[in-house]
């Protein structure tokens, strides 16, 4: 008979080697990118435009791209988010019209994004006349981004203990006070981290941008919403399905600096959380 | 015995609520309560969990407002007013009747900006004012001293006891007339609980005091005038003195005697 | 019922507090017996006895003041053990004076007495016959019962100034009756302040039931 020690060493054996093996994947695919992407990252590669049909030069254009897109997807999804949250939390009571808004939300967070994609090309490129551009793109991102948003606010206000809020209002605040003041601050650190999360994850959404914002190729940068632009997710499925002669390198180039990107803003995340927290405690 | 009576049967009624009644999803968790509440005494609510009184002690700041499906019937005056008249602002109304809960609810900001609070959102935003609302408003609640050199630390580094007395600073700071505690020293050890006990006594002079309290022995040592809640009903209300050595009505001895069930 | 401990020694108190006044009726019942009959055996009993009161005495003080700070009694308990700290009091003033007959009785010895003895067995039967209606009540909760008892000592107090008529006029005829007169005068005396004590049984004891706190008899008579 095995002893209750030699049992618990077991299991706990058994977990550890579990654990390394979801790990493993993870590992690989980041090491197998930077090994082959490495060494496309040089100086022209990140500050040039690309030269004969993609095969050669620099994805600045696209960079920039992706980062105007993100920034439009948080100011459309941010405000919208937070404030259907506030209301859903705060100011509704329990009735048909709030059921319906959440009903909406989770059946939202299921769709596809290529749908998404059809519905920002019908609504925002078509009909509002938007045409391709950052503004549509910006747009159909942020719809995208809108359950995540809003059910991670939704939690985040939730977390706070409902005594603040009384402790507010027997003081004499009114409900907005109390949000404004008390609520929010607290629950800001977790709304953003959820928030960011969500935005990196579109930011490496192609099938959104291919109908809406994103062109193959464009050397100009965007100087209005109304511009078109190269966007890294799909500069990446460009050259990996529609060009030939594409070096591997440079597509694992590009790949690497979006995983960067998206990396970049979940560690600003993590950053922003615990800087807040310990904020909170000192 | 007498004496007491003399000492405050006199004072007028700061407030006061007749044949109250209040309805909660169908339930009705207040049944005729009709009780004056003298101003500059403590007024002190006890009675069996589930009985009504943190019921009642919110219906005296409308805090019951905030809880959906509540619904109310008779009168509640402050100053001879109702408070509950369509042109009273809750909002104005909290402001006067301030209240202190059961476990210390700081909020996660710095002592100086607890304090604060209130007074920032009445619209004080002068430096030197609210300099001087804080400590007065920490001095009141004998808080000062323990924490005059760490006022921009974070509240929550305080104490239980510490806390409970910065939350009564707080309500003090937006300089309310009458202080509803519900249970404030139930979370607390029996130091800091006889701190309370002794800050309670000193506002005493200053506020109109209503506590909840669990504990028969806190209601005899601080109140003047004690209210005994059973089901939803004022069942006995006289001077805290006459209520614990020679109550008028059997529920009221059974229960202080531990007689129960 | 719950603080079942408690309910438990409170009913321990009411027992002592019932065989405390057995004790006491007891001793000045023995007394009087003592002198009428100049039996100075019974007498030299009540004298030694009366440290099984004392004892008791002390005994019932240390439950009241151990109750009072570990339970924290309110409403009626709290009149409960607050009455059986006072009329412990009295009680036990009332065995020492039955005690300071006894001691009289041995004074007096077997030298013929000066005169019948009518109204002193009467005192001593009416303040029995209070201390056991007070008890009665304490047991029952009777309040009219406590303020029957305490009308007694009217009666007593009659008795009282009579014999201390009649025996200042036998002192005033007869100067070889001095002496003894003046022992049966302190008898006299001790008898009614066992009245007046058995009074305050009344007082307390009605205060027990109902919480009311009436001034029965002359009060200021009372020894405090």
């Amino acid at each position: 008979m095995m002893s209750k020690r030699l049992k618990e060493k077991a299991g706990f054996g058994a977990l550890a080697v579990l654990t390394f093996m979801a790990v493993v994947p993870v590992v690989s695919i980041i090491g197998y990118l930077i090994w082959i992407g490495w060494p496309a990252l040089t100086w022209e590669f990140l500050t040039q435009p690309p030269r004969k049909f993609l095969t050669e030069g620099g994805i600045f254009p696209a960079i920039i791209g992706t980062m105007a897109l993100t920034v439009g997807t948080i100011l459309v999804a941010l405000p919208l988010g937070i404030g259907t949250a506030i209301y859903l939390v705060e100011y509704s009571r329990e009735n048909f019209f709030t059921k319906l808004i959440r009903i909406a939300i989770i059946n939202l967070a299921g769709v596809p994004s290529v749908v998404y994609g059809l519905f920002g090309m019908g609504m925002f490129v078509l009909t509002l006349g938007l045409g391709r551009s950052l503004a549509a793109g910006a747009l159909t991102l942020g719809i995208l981004t809108l359950p995540i948003i809003i059910s991670t606010a939704e939690e985040a206000l939730l977390a706070v203990p409902d005594s603040y809020r009384y402790a507010s209002l027997a003081l004499g605040a009114t409900r907005w006070q109390t949000v404004r003041r008390v609520v929010l601050p607290v629950a800001l650190p977790s709304i953003l981290t959820g928030a960011i999360l969500g935005i990196g994850r579109a930011a490496g959404e192609t099938a959104p941008i291919m109908f809406t914002a994103a062109v193959v190729y464009t050397p100009r940068l965007p100087d209005s919403v109304y511009d078109q632009v190269m966007a890294l997710p799909y500069h990446l499925y460009a050259i990996s399905t529609e060009v030939p002669n594409v070096s591997q390198q440079m597509a694992f180039g590009a790949a690497l600096v979006l995983l960067a990107i998206v990396g970049a803003m979940n560690l600003v995340a993590v950053v922003i959380r615990t800087k807040m927290r310990l904020k909170r405690m000192r | 015995m007498k004496m007491l009576k003399g000492g405050y049967m006199g004072n007028k009624n700061k407030m006061e609520t007749r044949n109250l009644n209040l309805y909660y999803k169908g339930f009705q968790a207040l049944i005729n309560v009709s009780l004056p509440i003298k101003e500059n005494t403590v007024t002190a609510l006890i009675g069996p969990s589930g009985c009504g009184k943190s019921t009642f002690l919110r219906t005296l700041n409308r805090m019951n407002d905030v809880i959906d499906g509540t619904r109310i019937e008779g009168e509640v005056l402050l100053d001879n007013d109702s408070i509950y008249d369509v042109g009273v602002d809750p909002v104005v109304l909290r402001k006067k009747v301030g209240m202190v809960f059961q476990r210390p609810n700081p909020f996660p900001m710095s002592i100086y900006d607890n304090i604060a609070y209130g007074p920032r959102i009445h619209g004080h935003k002068k430096k030197d004012t609210l300099n001087e609302i804080v400590e007065n408003s920490l001095r009141a609640a004998a808080l000062w001293d323990e924490v005059k050199d760490r006022l921009h630390k974070s509240a929550l580094g305080l104490s239980g006891g510490q806390q409970q007395r910065l939350v009564i600073a707080r309500v003090l700071a937006v300089d309310p007339q009458v202080i509803l505690m519900d249970e404030p020293a139930s979370a607390l050890d029996p130091i800091s609980t006889a701190k309370l006990e002794d800050l309670i006594h000193q506002l005493k002079s200053n506020y109109t005091i209503v506590i909840v309290t669990h504990n028969m022995q806190q209601a005899a040592r601080v109140s003047d005038f004690t209210g005994f809640f059973l089901n939803g009903e004022m069942i006995e209300y006289d001077v805290t003195n006459t209520i614990f050595t020679a109550p008028r009505i059997k529920r009221t001895e059974d229960y202080i005697t531990g007689r129960f069930g | 019922m719950v603080r079942e401990s408690f309910q438990e020694q409170l009913s321990k108190l009411r027992n002592d507090i019932l065989q405390m006044g057995n004790l006491v009726e007891n001793a000045i019942d023995m007394a009087a017996v003592a002198l009428v009959n100049q039996d100075l055996e019974l007498a030299e009993k009540v004298v030694m006895e009366d440290d099984n009161i004392d004892r008791l005495q002390m005994a019932i003080e240390s439950m009241c003041l151990s109750l009072l700070a570990l339970q924290q009694p309110m409403a009626r308990d709290l009149r409960f053990i607050s009455t059986a700290l006072k009329i412990n009091t009295d009680l036990e003033r009332m065995g020492d004076y039955a005690r300071n007959i006894s001691k009289i009785v041995l004074k007096i010895g077997s030298e013929p007495l000066i005169k019948p003895l009518v109204d002193l067995p009467r005192m001593a039967e009416l303040a029995q016959q209070m201390v056991r209606e007070n008890l009665t009540a304490f047991v029952k909760q009777d309040r009219d019962l406590a303020l029957q008892a305490a009308m007694h000592d009217r009666e007593i107090n009659k008795l009282y100034k009579n014999t201390f008529t009649e025996l200042a006029e036998l002192m005033a005829r007869d100067a070889s009756t001095i002496k003894q007169s003046i022992y049966l005068l302190f008898i006299a005396r001790y008898l009614e302040r066992i009245g007046d004590h058995a009074t305050n049984l009344s007082e307390w004891i009605i205060y027990m039931i109902t919480g009311e706190r009436l001034e029965l008899g002359d009060m200021s008579s009372v020894v405090r």
